[in-house]
């Protein structure tokens, strides 16, 4: 092994001559470098382009969803007044994007408006949430969290990668050339048959985009499968190990049927194949069926993941053995089985009775494994030393938000209150709240959680909980709102409403303004860690898993030799934490713990 | 005892110099892994085809008629016949190659995978030359091309019918045509001596992605061919 190896992976190893990277030859180091990321079989890297990426492609997606919060603050309204001389004209107020110019003509602010909601739901779902926790936080940390020195396929891993880049630029382009109006599902027979946009593009890019999902889950289920460390079986994983596993399962079963989806309907722009166009004899509600086939999979592609981060948050920062490991663990492999099984409850207005009946009924089943999940959690935390940082903040928000999210499941999934509330704000709030309340404050915590140790810098941890208090206001006062809106009847994707619902929305868009500036405080904090912040060692929050036995940022191969296993991944009552000195951490005597325990 | 001189040992073969990757205790572990692999990218392949099945489930219960009725009209038994009979042979001899490689007979490995290529291409010019050009001059088209104008009796929606066939068929004779060049890039791998007794991985995923092209094709041709 050479000397290159144990060092940081993050070392720019180029020649950027006696100044550094600002010398006036930092060109040549930078392509060495450049070329070397571009190239590199290592999982780290690989996990920090997705990382960037995908935080790249959140901001465009919040900035398009800023946008339509916008638009949102007045109602637009059209009516006859009476100017100063005295002439009866058509007056239209509330229009944020009256006359907007793309490369096909003149767009009313309707049109983009809902270029605007695709682009954000596109942008959200297939190039950030589905990839942000398993291809970016899953490629740095999974490998490392079961002792492994790569992933099982390295070379597939990078296809992968580029795979996506490639579908991403599909996506971009699409944006370019004029956008989608269809909304991220692509409902036929409106998006087999609508001239605007650039439907054809955007859906081969969320083809290509769904072939690297399927590449990275094959690539984590066999490396869970045949690289954990000696010693460490299937009960040993880390949970975030488990969840990432379910998300592959799902990942590996689902993304094809979305793949001749989309392909069909490919086909369906181009050779007029005629099996989802009514015109031809074709079926649309087949296309629902085969999209929510898959799209109901990937709402726990989205979800799964966030659950392990936030058993691994939880576990760190309460500094205590987690409550149920098994039941957590199972739960995920429960969840990403019924997960097949209730796609149909997208469809309520759409299929027979009798079909509605079954899917409603097994709809109820999802919130077993999840509840499970919520009171492990929630009973981990009873009379530990919670330690209050950013880290800590971002799951207790998620259990929050998550928990609301979870419980205005049932309403949409009882038949009769569905019938009312379908297509209003209120399903747009629930799934915000899972989503983005869920999925995304999970990502925020993970970033924090583990920033130390991918970049080895200390953020400013005081600033972050201000911030991490911001994104949970702004994101309450945003949806929590909508909830009401739903309710009282306003129905979603309208770029204007009544003007009884103004203060309402006008309530939600501050609050999304809220959000942003947490946000954006965020990205501040961590850019100045990245310039100025102190060096954060091996293990600065006291965990017990693998990637806390390694460097930060973690060397070449992870580790100088193969870990072996010696302890559970939450043995807080048993082991001192790696790096930490025992008069610092007590450790209860041992025979009460094995009364405790029964071990 | 008698040395052989330097020059004149036989030069080791790729396959018996083979070092496994960095990240895996053992050749075997690699090999057991990449096997896994592929049968999660089987899996994969039945998933997406599993599209097409769907689609003509639904259309079949919806036209039953004109499902009964096309399968006759359009499509030609004889000719689905041979290709699927092609396709069984070359299932065959694709499993000799491996046999061959196993054996360390690289010739062996070699022509059966060149048969297996002859098999393939087969498959493709009756394809393109027996099936779907005669179909483009007849205006047997999908959907909205269909211009064929009077379809047998009794059935309403022709089009849906060959939508469902040209989609489902030409993605499977473009797996057939990847798997092509997938064998030529083994015969030159066999050829270079990087197969042998104990790493012939890549030649058995590569068998076991010709083996799912056969049987989506064993589901395909009595699906659309024979129902009639």
């Amino acid at each position: 092994m050479s000397a290159d190896h144990d060092v940081s992976f993050l070392k720019p190893v180029g020649d950027y001559g006696q100044g550094g990277v600002f010398s006036a030859q930092w060109w040549r180091g930078f392509t060495t470098d450049f070329w070397r990321w571009a190239t590199t079989l290592d999982h780290k890297k690989i996990g920090v382009m997705y990382l960037c990426a995908t935080l790249f492609a959140f901001f465009l997606g919040g900035v398009a969803a800023l946008m339509l919060r916008a638009e949102l603050f007045e109602p637009t309204i059209t009516q006859q007044v009476t100017d100063a001389a005295g002439n009866v004209v058509t007056k239209t107020t509330g229009e944020l994007f009256p006359g907007w110019q793309s490369t096909q003509g003149t767009v009313t602010t309707n049109n983009f408006y809902n270029r605007l909601f695709s682009l954000h739901g596109t942008l959200m779902v297939f190039l950030f949430i589905i990839p942000a926790v398993p291809a970016a936080f899953g490629n740095i940390f999974l490998p490392i969290m079961i002792g492994a020195k790569d992933v099982a396929f390295p070379r597939l891993n990078l296809m992968s990668w580029y795979i996506y880049l490639f579908g991403g630029i599909f996506a971009v382009y699409s944006l370019i050339a004029g956008g989608v109006e269809t909304g991220w599902t692509f409902y036929t027979p409106y998006s087999t048959s609508t001239q605007w946009g650039s439907v054809t593009s955007m859906v081969l890019g969320a083809f290509i985009l769904g072939f690297s999902s399927i590449l990275t889950g094959m690539n984590f289920i066999v490396t869970v499968h045949k690289l954990r460390a000696p010693g460490m079986g299937w009960f040993d994983m880390p949970l975030f190990v488990w969840a990432a596993y379910a998300t592959s399962i799902i990942q590996v079963l689902a993304t094809p049927v979305l793949a001749i989806t989309l392909l069909m309907i490919v086909f369906e722009r181009t050779f007029r194949v005629g099996v989802f166009d009514p015109a031809l004899g074709g079926d649309p509600v087949l296309f629902q069926h085969f999209f929510w086939f898959y799209s109901h999979p990937a709402v726990y592609i989205m979800i799964v993941p966030a659950f392990g981060i936030v058993s691994e948050l939880i576990a760190v920062h309460c500094h205590k053995r987690l409550f149920g490991y098994k039941a957590i663990a199972f739960s995920s492999i429960g969840i990403a089985a019924v997960s097949f099984l209730i796609w149909g409850h997208h469809m309520f207005t759409a299929e027979s009775p009798a079909a509605n009946v079954i899917f409603s009924a097994l709809t109820f089943l999802v919130g077993l494994p999840t509840a499970i999940k919520v009171f492990n959690w929630v009973a981990t935390m009873y009379k530990a030393s919670i330690t209050w940082n950013t880290p800590m903040l971002y799951a207790m928000s998620f259990l929050f938000n998550f928990t609301i999210g979870g419980l205005t499941g049932p309403p949409l999934a009882v038949l009769s209150t569905d019938i009312h509330l379908h297509d209003t704000y209120f399903v747009v709030a629930h799934f915000h709240y899972v989503m983005m309340g869920g999925s995304v404050i999970a990502v925020l915590g993970a970033l924090h959680h583990w920033w130390p140790k991918f970049t080895g810098k200390m953020y400013n941890d005081k600033a972050a909980r201000w911030m991490a208090v911001l994104v949970f206001v702004g994101f309450n006062i945003t949806f929590f709102t909508q909830f009401f809106l739903g309710t009282h009847g306003m129905p979603r994707r309208y770029a204007t409403y009544v003007p009884e619902f103004t203060h309402l929305h006008q309530i939600s868009t501050i609050g999304s303004w809220v959000l942003a500036v947490g946000l954006f405080g965020h990205l501040l904090i961590f850019a100045q860690s990245l310039v100025g912040g102190r060096p954060a060692g091996r293990n600065p929050w006291g965990g017990l898993t693998l990637e806390w036995y390694t460097d930060s940022p973690p060397i070449e191969h992870n580790f100088p030799h193969e870990p072996m296993l010696t302890h559970g991944p939450y043995d807080y009552d048993l082991v001192v934490p790696p790096g930490w000195d025992p008069a610092d951490y007590p450790l209860p005597d041992p025979e009460t713990v094995r009364k405790a325990h029964g071990h | 005892m008698t040395t052989v001189p330097v020059n004149m040992t036989k030069k080791p073969e790729p396959h018996e110099t083979y070092v496994h990757g960095h990240h895996w205790r053992s050749a075997e572990d690699e090999k057991d892994a990449a096997k896994l692999g592929m049968w999660l990218f089987l899996g994969t392949e039945a998933l997406m085809f599993s599209g097409f099945f769907c689609a003509y489930a639904v259309f079949r219960m919806l036209y039953f008629d004109t499902w009964h009725e096309s399968s006759k009209y359009y499509l030609n038994w004889k000719i689905g016949g041979f290709n699927t009979l092609v396709l069984l042979i070359s299932s065959f001899t694709i499993v000799q190659a491996i046999r061959g490689a196993q054996l360390g007979r690289k010739m062996m490995a070699f022509w059966y995978l060149a048969a297996t290529n002859v098999c393939a291409l087969t498959f493709l010019v009756v394809k393109l030359g027996w099936e779907y050009l005669p179909k483009i001059q007849k205006g047997e088209l999908p959907g909205g091309f269909f211009t064929y104008g009077h379809g047998p009796a009794g059935t309403t929606h022709d089009q849906v019918f060959l939508g469902i066939y040209w989609v489902a068929t030409a993605t499977h004779g473009l797996h057939v045509l990847i798997g092509v060049f997938i064998i030529g890039w083994c015969m030159i791998r066999t050829m270079k001596g990087h197969f042998g007794p104990k790493n012939y991985m890549f030649l058995e995923n590569t068998g076991l992605y010709w083996h799912i092209v056969d049987i989506i094709w064993i589901f395909l041709f009595p699906m659309l061919y024979l129902v009639g």
